[in-house]
């Protein structure tokens, strides 16, 4: 029982960093119908770039306040940094394509991703980390926040400060984002987008506008999302934004992708069932649990958890 | 009807099309005899940097036959599918264990070589019978998923597969005596037997897709790309259409994987068959061009080419400077691969999206500025 309980907690944490990953995914899809498959990879380059900040303030050597200020601080420079590569992106790449066939983005992602990856291996190759010859080695990121179990240290179930974090920044940023998106003239501009961009244009939209935003928040929110996870699971790699991506991309598609609370849901489902899989199955049947279950669903609810049906555009 | 339809426009002259002709010919009879003149091996030998491509070629046609059997999916048919690698896999393993040492079947090569594809096709039949009704997105994700679950179990099942050390040895071809006999080295048996093997049925293949295009089936399968609800209202079923396709392609995907294994003399370990292999093989068919024939067999020659014989090549002369350097990331040029890759694919999409050697029908399609009143109405 407390087994299960503790893989719940486990599940939801890391179900929360997915949810910010996968918000990006959904919201690029729900406007462009585009998988933008740099994304995985635009949240590994803000986790280099958050480690770098650690690095060169020195922050393991800081005081608790200071951190509290320089944390938030970093967070914020990651989102930028994270929404204006992510624009940038979409002007230099993906908005020359907008009237070709579907594949020609798609495509375009992926060549994005590989870009990334291979700027993610060079980064690491710098000699801030150490020394260049394992550029693709994992980097260590330094605990800056307690381990320590919060419910007392004999207690057989474990919540520590690292968690609450994780699931308070989260649901913050989830929060803004919600307010954003329902009660702001850019959010309404925004949804109407997602409807239907033709009809959005004629009532006088700036369409283009409106996908630039769209790109600079979910990379904004990917920014967010890393720092959270450098300091969460405290390992940075040139990698992870795939394996991440992936799982994100699933969460938005699980729970209807284009829906912003589906997204959310989705990832919560994902974290909990890869938590609950390497628990009771093994960590290695890890991926073949969640892309089974991802397979079924597709198959009897093809329009995920929270999607409504879609017709099929002509 | 006086005004030239787009097929006759685009179709090129009767002289540049002898040229083709000509050059492919030539191409077929260079390659018939490579083996017994590796020319471009001498020079190469000669100025002290040897390429091996004598050797490589047969891993160039196997690959050739990979971005065959995906053209049929994404080139004839229109899916989106990121996971042909799981195919390849399934044909690899399959003849592991229906020929090693460990089980009891001993089918040897040529049985594999047909039992390969068959459970390749039926692989594919059980993904795509449930999931073909997907629309075109989603059943991106079900084939990338498809392959993630696929890799993990052959990883997995280590009583079965050998985990990742792979099913081996994978014996050698049988061959008729007098064939086996011809020279007294049998690595250089094996090894002409498997180039000529690959060869030919690279060739038969692409010739046989040449004929397919003009078929019922061929027709089919081109009009479902270009448009699903008009073909459906022709009276096609496009499920069944796509569900051949899919089969087919993953049957290919099969047989290239029962050569390659026999190549290696192992199944290779499952991390080989993964998403990143689909996406090279996707890449060919988007260097080449999208559902051509002569562009997925060109796209597989320069992306095979690259990786394995010119980047090695700039590797090695630019040993110097990187030991120099004492392993400097920037001066190592494997390092570049993937912004190499990712690059091309970002301008081949932006400059040139029908590809380096295009199909007319393909071309044409995609230098249409106007495609129609249709395709501007909806969201």
């Amino acid at each position: 029982m407390e087994t299960l309980a503790q893989q719940l907690i486990l599940g939801v944490t890391n179900g929360m960093v997915f949810a910010l990953i996968a918000l990006g995914y959904t919201m690029v899809y729900g406007i462009l119908e585009l998988i933008n498959f740099a994304h995985g990879d635009l949240f590994m380059l803000g986790s280099f770039l958050a480690l770098t900040l650690i690095k060169v303030f020195d922050l393991p050597t800081a005081s608790s306040a200071t951190l509290l200020f320089a944390l938030p601080t970093i967070a914020v420079v990651c989102a930028v940094f994270g929404g204006g590569l992510n624009w940038s992106v979409d002007r230099l790449v993906y908005k020359p394509l907008r009237n070709a066939p579907k594949l020609a983005p798609l495509v375009s992602a992926i060549g994005v991703s590989f870009i990334f990856q291979n700027l993610g291996l060079f980064w690491g190759g710098l000699p801030l980390f150490g020394s260049a010859k394992d550029a693709s080695a994992q980097k260590d990121v330094p605990a800056l926040i307690s381990n320590v179990n919060l419910l007392g240290e004999g207690s057989h179930l474990r919540i520590t400060t690292k968690d609450l974090m994780v699931i308070a920044s989260s649901v913050i940023v989830m929060v803004a984002l919600y307010v954003l998106v329902r009660h702001t003239r850019l959010g309404k501009a925004m949804r109407a987008t997602a409807q239907n961009p033709a009809a959005a244009r004629l009532m006088g939209i700036d369409v283009d506008r409106v996908i630039g935003a769209t790109f600079v928040i979910g990379g904004g929110l990917a920014g967010i999302a890393s720092v959270i996870y450098a300091l969460y699971i405290n390992t940075v790699h040139y990698q992870a934004g795939f394996q991440n991506g992936l799982y994100a991309f699933t969460a938005a598609v699980l729970g209807g992708i284009g829906n912003i609370p589906g997204a959310v849901l989705g990832a919560l489902v994902i974290g909990v069932v890869r938590a609950l899989s390497s628990q009771y199955i093994g960590a290695q049947w890890e991926p073949a649990v969640v892309f089974g279950m991802l397979i079924l669903l597709l198959v009897f609810r093809p329009a995920g958890l929270l999607g409504s049906h879609v017709r099929e555009k002509v | 009807m006086s005004e030239p339809n787009d097929r006759q426009v685009a179709r090129r002259g009767p002289r540049s099309r002898t040229t083709t002709v000509a050059l492919l010919v030539l191409a077929v009879v260079v390659l018939c005899v490579y083996p017994h003149f590796p020319f471009v091996d001498r020079l190469f030998e000669a100025i002290g940097h040897p390429i091996l491509l004598d050797r490589k070629l047969v891993s160039i046609f196997i690959f050739g036959i990979l971005a065959l059997a995906l053209n049929v999916q994404v080139g004839y048919a229109g899916l989106q599918q990121l996971g042909i690698a799981a195919f390849f896999g399934i044909g690899a393993y399959t003849t592991g264990i229906l020929t090693v040492e460990k089980y009891p079947f001993h089918a040897g090569f040529w049985g594999a070589l047909v039992a390969a594809p068959v459970c390749a096709a039926i692989a594919g039949l059980a993904i795509g019978a449930p999931t073909l009704r997907l629309r075109g997105d989603y059943f991106a994700i079900v084939t990338l998923g498809f392959g993630e679950v696929v890799r993990t179990i052959i990883l997995n099942l280590e009583g079965i597969t050998d985990g990742p050390r792979g099913l081996n040895p994978i014996p050698d071809p049988w061959l008729p005596p007098a064939v086996a006999e011809s020279s007294a080295d049998p690595a250089r048996v094996k090894y002409l037997a498997l180039y000529y093997i690959a060869f030919v049925l690279l060739v038969g293949l692409a010739i046989v897709f040449r004929n397919l295009e003009r078929t019922r089936l061929g027709r089919a399968l081109v009009a479902l790309r270009e448009d699903e609800l008009a073909t459906a209202c022709m009276g096609i079923n496009p499920v069944r259409i796509k569900l051949v396709a899919l089969a087919v392609g993953a049957g290919l995907a099969g047989l290239a994987g029962a050569l390659y294994s026999t190549t290696l003399t192992t199944t290779a370990e499952p991390s080989t068959y993964d998403f990143n292999y689909s996406i090279m093989v996707l890449c060919c068919l988007i260097i080449g061009g999208v559902g051509s024939l002569r562009g997925a067999i060109l796209g597989a020659v320069v992306l095979f080419g690259f990786d394995n014989i010119v980047s090695p090549l700039i590797t090695e002369l630019l040993q110097p400077f990187a030991a120099a350097s004492s392993g400097n990331v920037f001066l190592q040029f494997n390092n570049w691969r993937w912004i190499i890759f990712g690059l091309a694919l970002v301008l081949m999409m932006r400059f040139r999206p029908e590809g380096l050697w295009p199909s007319s029908r393909m071309k044409a399609e995609l230098h249409h500025e106007d495609e129609g009143p249709l395709s501007k109405v909806g969201p």
